[in-house]
């Protein structure tokens, strides 16, 4: 079905600023690819020059092989959520859909069955100006799914829900990736995309740092370590050394061993007759390696005091 | 984490045709869900309407009291102003012309435009679809407006044989001009509004070409200015509506009535050009 979104050399410039610098990128269906950078990386920018609501300084981005401005009509193509915000309070969360919806010839029925299917069913005649930051996402959900699209943007989605609402969404994105669409969600953390994404794009400054599985982007980091609890950790520091191990004393008075897996180091115990209290295998938190990668090119750090 | 093999059953996207009348319904569909849509324009009907009859009223009270000169100033320019008076239809002006800023800023400022463009990326189309819904409802209240305060007024009136027909000679006129000053305001509104983007900005400019402009250019003495004050749509009306010429005080360049006409069509299509133009061009 080939619905993949390309982006060669995408490049936008605001004055001196450059949002988006030389992004080269394809997201492919059937999968739920996460969009990752800190603040003011761009992701929204190129989230804007995908749908045509932006205009490139220079290289092209198509979605399915077309430039999305010269769609005459846009929802059967790609859905988006932009911004949850981007409403008028004034109107029911059914008089906007079904703006959207004529729009693009799409008819009522349709839009009754993407509000049930958000949860919005029993406020669907609700004025959205009294709906919290949760229900924006869900109707900016329901709008991005009117066109029963190939092609899904979301952008940072999950800000406002509750955890069931995040549980909720994890299962729609990869719902909707199984069934062979292209997902493409971004968000600035990294614990959001954990559960969600098969695939990683993550810029800096506007710039590609990384596009790889998430099993690929989870071997960046500082590894796999095993947490071990024992009365006499000095005899097991030496065996394990002995071994080619690691073991360094940890916060909460046990050891973090690298270098060995935790089957190893069980029966290396039990062949010296070392009592453990604790094997745990440790793995290096996505987020760490996301901090790791990304530590160069956030734009906006905290104060540091030295 | 497992991987989701892509399944090969999704059917391909089938495309409809781009029907214009499916935007047209959607930016009707926007007007009407407004509540401010279907307060303000009722409201406003009723004060225009009612600001006409509370002068023709007063006119009708006084008659008895005019001398013979009043009177016969009366039977020329008397039945025209309180049809129209000027207080009714500058409120009517403004509001059409808020009405049609708001259409496009009120997408502008809420960040709606984005959505908008995200589902229908033709957005020359978008913004052609809401200059016809807006001229459509704005010629029903205007039409529905200028009838309504010309039969009410001239029936008033009538009591005191003052009253003109609609048949009479120009009359007709000053009632479809003032009808159509409504869409022309409107547009006027939403041409600023594209350009502003900005909804208190866009009423203020809207009112400085409706109501302060006339006023800087009014000369006796300089057929120039008095040129550029014929081709302001609001001295147009003026001209629409002036059945018969003011013996009182001549005016030294009198305007005509093409060309308040054209002063009319030209500012309708030049606001919706630059409305499409500058659409298009500006990102959201």
């Amino acid at each position: 079905m080939g619905q993949v979104i390309e982006l060669h050399a995408l490049t936008k410039r605001y004055g001196p600023a450059t949002a988006v610098d030389d992004l080269t990128l394809t997201v492919r269906p059937g999968h739920v690819t996460g969009f990752l950078g800190p603040n003011g990386a761009g992701k929204s920018t190129t989230l804007r020059m995908i749908l045509g609501l932006t205009r490139p300084t220079s290289g092209t981005v198509t979605v399915a092989g077309v430039r999305f401005a010269d769609r005459p009509r846009g929802l059967r193509h790609a859905g988006a959520l932009l911004d949850a915000g981007d409403v008028h309070g004034g109107r029911s969360a059914v008089a906007h859909l079904t703006a959207l919806a004529r729009g693009n010839g799409i008819g009522r029925a349709r839009v009754d069955e993407v509000l049930r299917e958000v949860g919005l069913g029993g406020v669907a005649r609700r004025r959205i100006a009294g709906f919290s930051l949760g229900m924006r996402q869900r109707l900016g959900i329901a709008a991005a799914l009117l066109g029963d699209p190939p092609v899904l943007l979301f952008d940072e989605p999950f800000n406002g829900l509750d955890p069931e609402g995040v549980r909720w969404v994890r299962d729609l994105f990869r719902r909707l990736a199984g069934e062979g669409r292209t997902v493409f969600v971004s968000s600035h953390l990294m614990s959001e995309m954990e559960n969600c994404a098969d695939r990683l794009v993550v810029i800096g400054r506007g710039r590609l740092i990384a596009d790889q599985s998430l099993a690929e982007f989870a071997a960046r980091g500082t590894g796999t370590s095993v947490a071990v609890r024992t009365p006499d950790a000095a005899a097991l520091t030496a065996v394990l050394a002995a071994e080619g191990g690691t073991a360094r004393p940890d916060d909460a008075g046990g050891l973090l061993v690298t270098g060995l897996t935790a089957e190893r180091i069980g029966d290396l115990a039990l062949a010296h007759r070392i009592p453990l209290h604790q094997l745990a295998t440790r793995t290096a938190s996505l987020e760490e390696a996301f901090m790791e990668l990304t530590a160069d090119s956030v734009e906006y750090t905290g104060g540091t005091t030295r | 984490m497992t991987t989701v093999t892509p399944s090969p059953t999704r059917a391909p996207v089938t495309d409809l045709p781009a029907r214009f009348r499916d935007l047209l319904a959607a930016e009707w569909i926007k007007l009407w869900s407004l509540r401010s849509t279907r307060w303000t324009l009722p409201l406003v009907y009723l004060f225009v309407v009612g600001v006409s009859v509370h002068a023709s009223l007063a006119d009708y009270r006084n008659y008895p009291r005019y001398p013979d000169g009043t009177r016969e100033l009366f039977h020329l320019y008397g039945p025209v102003r309180d049809a129209f008076p000027e207080a009714g239809y500058l409120l009517l002006m403004l509001a059409a012309a808020s009405v049609g800023a708001l259409t496009l800023v009120g997408e502008y400022q809420s960040g709606l435009i984005r959505a908008t463009f995200a589902a229908v990326p033709a957005r020359r189309s978008v913004v052609a679809a809401k200059a016809a819904v807006l001229t459509a409802v704005m010629i029903v209240l205007g039409l529905a407006t200028a009838a309504t305060s010309f039969w009410v007024s001239q029936a008033i009136l009538s009591g005191r044989d003052a009253g003109w027909s609609i048949g009479e000679p120009g009359v007709a006129r000053a009632v479809l001009g003032s009808a159509l000053l409504v869409p022309v305001c409107a547009l006027i509104g939403m041409g600023l509004g594209a350009v502003i983007r900005h909804a208190a900005g866009a009423v203020v400019a809207a009112t400085s070409v409706l109501v302060l402009l006339p006023l800087m250019v009014d000369s006796d003495k300089h057929r120039w200015i008095a040129e550029l004050r014929h081709v302001l749509p609001v001295p147009a009306w003026q001209r629409l509506i002036e059945v018969h010429p003011d013996v009182l005080n001549p005016d030294p360049f009198p305007a005509t009535v093409t060309g308040a006409w054209l002063t009319f069509a030209g500012w309708s299509l030049a606001c919706t050009v630059v409305a499409l133009f500058a659409t298009h061009r500006r990102d959201p």
